[in-house]
């Protein structure tokens, strides 16, 4: 695999010619006639991108690696093993359930239910409305209320999203991206009236935007403002919110819209590194902000394809951030959370999915995530309820408390397979570089489509191996079972839209309209020049504009994106 | 029936008109009288052909050209024409989404079209459709076909006005539709010309057409547009409507008009030749014998072709 | 000649999740369709627009937000009220069993849930579809 590297190698020259002459042994003398008197089940065995997978591994697959510069230890660059010394020894990963649905307040109630429970993070979900900008009583709000998430329209659902949790004992993840920068400031406004300082809050915006356009679709404004919105986050953030991270660059909807892993990975880092230049262009110096860039990715079927993945993102991370120019350790780190695959998740025989989950969730974590979310098994069917979102958390705590993996850092580190494949999953991602880079970089890419239609193709791919039987996913195309469903299912209250469309005309009269406007004028103002607009934001926010308004002023400025029309 | 559909068309109805193509479409036998008797109401609508290379926003363009007619108060006709997969006959119809938002404009009609069997060119549903459109009282009617091949150089016989669209930067995008279309173009088209190249492509542009030109008063425009942006469109619209009154002035729109009722009229003599011929029972196993002797040289192919459209033909 | 079966496939409501939509138009494409795709975002009325004026055979929404028993609905009502009554409407996404009776009481044909093989949806559509 790329040549000899200079440097010592992990086995010797003369180790490696007797290894292979018992390699050819052992083929022509063992291989060869058991498999002619027990043929292999399949005329090649591939991992889920694709790539072609030998019967087994031998030190002849890893000979050209050089273990004090590719392999290290952990904590060490290239932080292959992983980002910290100890690993789960010290801690284990952070426990955090994606969770809402709704009103604030039913919210509010599963997040102390889960903090109850033994969960050490919070992750907010959004639903439809607010993740577009819009208010819950916008006309293309329509259904959509509290479907997929909580609404939060202004800076008043903020408030009783968090009442009685103690913003500067927990951290929170909020998947939100268009309206990332209000959304945190809401977040930031509220823990201010809590009496809580801006510098001792923490968590996570996911603040996203490329993959939106790439794969989850949720996108507001066009490419250029949208990077500037996440830029003012960055700065704004190490300044004054230092113990925020102010993205979470993510693989995970890639991967979930259709992507093989190899594409999760390279499509991920390429946004990555996209935010890292644009941030650079605009003044800010690297070692600043990078230690507050964070990474989300997918735990899909393909096991140690999957470990495989999380090992190589990190080394690939720490080497192009060191040529960007980083010299502290934190920039160089890739801290990530994990989420297990959604699309994996089936509606037959859906208590099955709680094994799916366990194993990917295991390879997450022989993976070295930072944080986890498991997947409840009813998801394929509605929202998830009370019981399987904690039978979702006890897979992690199981995983955690009793399997033992979390003893030793990076376990499958010096497999001969695990190591064949991160090198391999590396050397496509690079591929993947070049010709993103022969399309003019990220946004031109985008703009093509190329990303867009690379997964259509593996999602169709993927989907015709199934229909084919050549890719078996168990209850669906094999072992499928003819009974009804009987998962008792989360259904949302459908006086939630009416209550809180109700609080929401009821602020609307009752907030002081000067501070609203001129607030919002202000930010108008400052949208067409180039200022940061956190601060203006925050002002809208404080004066409790709702998230439609302060979104409409600023669609107004900046336009909003239209998708290119691909296949 | 036939009555219902023809008032229905004439009316604007979209169900009526939607249907119509649809039978068009498909050969349907009752169209026919439908289309013999909306002819005598058509010849109104300005029909602009659209045509460019993949990735040039063509559909933004049009989407643009529309609004801004709307404005104008025109009622509108779009043919959007993707290419039929040749191996299983399906084909995705993709240029709408950029015009979706005009679905609430009940004074657009878009319709979109697969080539069917026709390789490539335009297939002959279009002049019906276009026919369709002009009689149920759309003032302009915009064409679009997408990719390089034969239905570039078929819409030009079909167009009042040619509009070819290009971008900046799409590398050899001139060298590879230089073949037959430079000379189509009434009106060029430099899209997206906030993209870096955009006077290189001009400059290309201008040689070619140099090279290419038959001698004329009329020098053809090129006009630069950001239709993202909406930037250069009033531009265009102004050139699309000095192109027309330059027709009018030279008699050239009723030779135009002419050259399509020819084209079509032919068109029609060949469709119903070759269905009359293939329609004929027994053809293909008539055709499989007569291949066999061809191999055995017991017949050569020209007269084995007489010997069947002797036949077909009495 | 054989008709052509026109389906429209349509993403309403905010849900960005294209990924079997996308799927699904490829495979009735491949099964000789034409397929007219929506793109996404777009209202009830835009989608029953759209089927007039392409004249398909077969509407099909895919929904994954929980919206469907709004928005599917709100589909079927215009259609009605435009007196398209031949129009197939199928629906795929993540659609909980328990509302599938009320949505085929109101004229949803079906509901093809995650793990529908495509070739499913096909030969439904091709049986369905009047020729």
């Amino acid at each position: 695999m790329g040549g000899v590297k200079p440097g010592m190698t992990m086995f010797d020259g003369k180790m490696l010619d007797n290894i292979k002459k018992q390699k050819s042994y052992w083929e022509e003398n063992c291989y060869s006639e058991a498999v002619k008197k027990k043929p292999e089940r399949k005329d090649s065995f591939e991992t889920l991108s694709g790539i072609s997978v030998k019967p087994v591994y031998t030190p002849l697959d890893v000979g050209d690696i050089n273990y004090e510069q590719d392999i290290s230890f952990p904590g060490m660059y290239p932080f292959l093993r992983g980002i910290h010394a100890t690993m789960y020894r010290s801690r284990v990963w952070t426990m955090r359930q994606f969770a809402g649905f709704g009103t604030a307040e039913e919210t509010n109630k599963r997040y102390k239910y889960l903090l109850e429970h033994g969960e050490t993070g919070l992750s907010v979900a959004f639903d439809y409305p607010t993740l577009y900008g819009y208010d819950t009583d916008h006309p293309m709000a329509r259904g959509e209320f509290g479907k997929c998430g909580v609404a939060v329209s202004s800076l008043k659902d903020m408030e009783i999203l968090f009442d009685g949790i103690p913003l500067d004992k927990i951290t929170t993840s909020m998947t939100i991206n268009g309206p990332a920068a209000i959304i945190w400031a809401m977040y930031i406004a509220n823990a201010e009236k809590q009496g809580i300082p801006k510098d001792r809050i923490g968590g996570t915006i996911q603040n996203d935007i490329l993959k939106e356009y790439i794969a989850q679709k949720s996108f507001i404004f066009p490419p250029e403002p949208s990077l500037r919105l996440i830029i003012d986050t960055f700065e704004y953030g190490f300044k004054h919110v230092p113990r925020w991270n102010t993205i979470s660059i993510s693989g995970y909807h890639i991967r979930e819209a259709g992507s093989t892993a190899v594409q999760e990975l390279a499509f991920t880092l390429a946004d990555g590194l996209e935010y890292v230049k644009a941030a650079m262009q605009r003044g800010l110096k690297i070692d600043d902000f990078a230690y507050r860039l964070s990474f989300f990715f997918n735990a899909h079927n393909d096991f140690f394809e999957e470990i495989a993945k999380y090992r190589a993102a990190r080394r690939i991370w720490a080497r192009e951030m060191k040529k960007l120019g980083a010299k502290k350790n934190r920039s160089l780190w890739m801290r990530f959370h994990t989420q297990t695959a959604g699309c994996t998740l089936t509606a037959q025989q859906p208590e099955i999915n709680i094994v799916r989950v366990a194993i990917q969730a295991l390879a997450a974590v022989l993976g070295g995530t930072q944080s986890l979310h498991t997947n409840s098994m009813d998801e394929a069917l509605a929202l998830p309820s009370e019981k399987a979102v904690r039978i979702a958390l006890r897979t992690q705590q199981i995983i955690a408390e009793e399997t033992g993996v979390t003893n030793t850092i990076d376990p499958l580190g010096g497999s001969y397979y695990v190591e064949w494949l991160t090198e391999k999953m590396e050397e496509e991602t690079y591929k993947y570089f070049d010709q993103i880079e022969k399309l003019g970089g990220v946004i031109p890419a985008i703009e093509k489509g190329f990303f867009q239609r690379e997964i259509a193709k593996s999602a169709y791919r993927y989907q015709k191996e199934v229909d084919e039987q050549k890719r078996i996913i168990v209850g669906v195309n094999k072992y499928q079972l003819d009974e009804p469903i009987t998962i008792p299912i989360l259904k949302v209250d459908e006086k939630g839209e009416q209550h809180q469309i109700n609080r929401l005309k009821k602020l609307r009269i009752e907030r002081n309209q000067t501070k609203v406007k001129k607030a919002l004028d202000r930010l108008r103002k400052a949208a067409m020049g180039d200022k940061n607009l956190m601060p203006y934001i925050l002002e809208c926010v404080h004066a409790y504009a709702t998230l439609g308004e302060t979104c409409d002023v600023l669609r107004d400025v900046f336009g909003e994106y239209k998708e290119p029309i691909l296949y | 029936m036939t009555n219902n559909f023809v008032n229905g068309v004439l009316k604007g109805d979209p169900l009526s008109i939607a249907r119509v193509i649809t039978m068009i479409e498909n050969n349907h036998e009752k169209a026919i009288p439908i289309i013999k008797t909306l002819h005598r109401h058509t010849g109104k609508a300005h029909i602009i052909g659209i045509t460019g290379v993949m990735g040039s926003g063509k559909s933004s363009l049009i989407y643009e050209l529309a609004k801004k007619y709307r404005e104008k108060n025109k009622k509108i006709g779009i043919i959007a024409i993707d290419p039929t997969s040749p191996f299983s006959g399906g084909a995705l119809l993709g240029d709408r989404i950029r015009m979706m938002n005009l679905a609430d404009d009940e004074n657009v009609f878009i319709r979109s079209m697969g080539t069917r069997g026709m390789l490539g060119g335009l297939t002959s549903a279009v002049y019906d459709t276009i026919n369709i459109l002009d009689a149920a009282g759309k003032d302009i009617i915009m064409v679009e076909t997408v990719g390089v091949g034969q239905a570039e150089v078929d819409i030009v016989k079909i167009a009042d006005t040619t509009l070819v669209v290009l971008v900046p930067g799409l590398g050899d995008s001139i060298q590879t539709i230089k073949a037959g279309i430079m000379e189509i173009g009434d009106i060029f088209v430099v899209n997206k010309a906030d993209r870096p190249g955009v006077e290189q492509t001009i400059a290309e542009l201008k040689t070619m057409l140099d090279l290419t030109r038959i001698v004329t008063e009329r020098e053809t425009p090129i006009i630069t547009t950001i239709a993202r942006e909406r930037k250069g469109i009033d531009e265009l619209i102004n050139e699309i409507e000095k192109h027309k009154k330059y027709l009018k002035k030279n008699n050239m729109f009723e030779e135009k008009r002419r050259k399509r009722y020819e084209t079509e009229l032919v068109e029609i003599i060949k469709r119903k030749l070759t269905s009359l011929i293939f329609d004929e029972t027994n053809l293909k196993e008539k055709i499989q014998s007569l291949t066999d002797q061809i191999l055995k040289k017991e017949i050569d192919p020209h007269t084995a072709a007489e010997e069947i459209l002797t036949r077909v033909i009495k | 000649m054989e008709k052509k079966i026109r389906v429209l496939v349509a993403k309403p409501g905010l849900d960005g999740h294209d990924r079997g939509a996308k799927v699904v138009a490829r495979a009735l494409r491949d099964a000789g369709m034409e397929v007219i795709y929506s793109g996404l975002h777009q209202t009830a009325e835009q989608i029953v627009r759209t089927a007039i004026q392409e004249d398909v055979d077969v509407i099909g929404l895919s929904l994954l937000s929980g919206a469907h028993m709004t928005l599917f609905l709100d589909v079927i009502k215009l259609l009605k009220k435009h007196k398209m009554n031949n129009v197939i409407v199928v629906g795929g996404g993540i659609i909980p069993e328990e509302d599938v009776p009320r949505l085929k009481k109101e004229g949803v044909a079906e509901i093809f849930g995650p793990g529908t093989p495509t070739d499913e949806i096909v030969d439904f559509i091709k049986k369905n579809v009047k020729q």
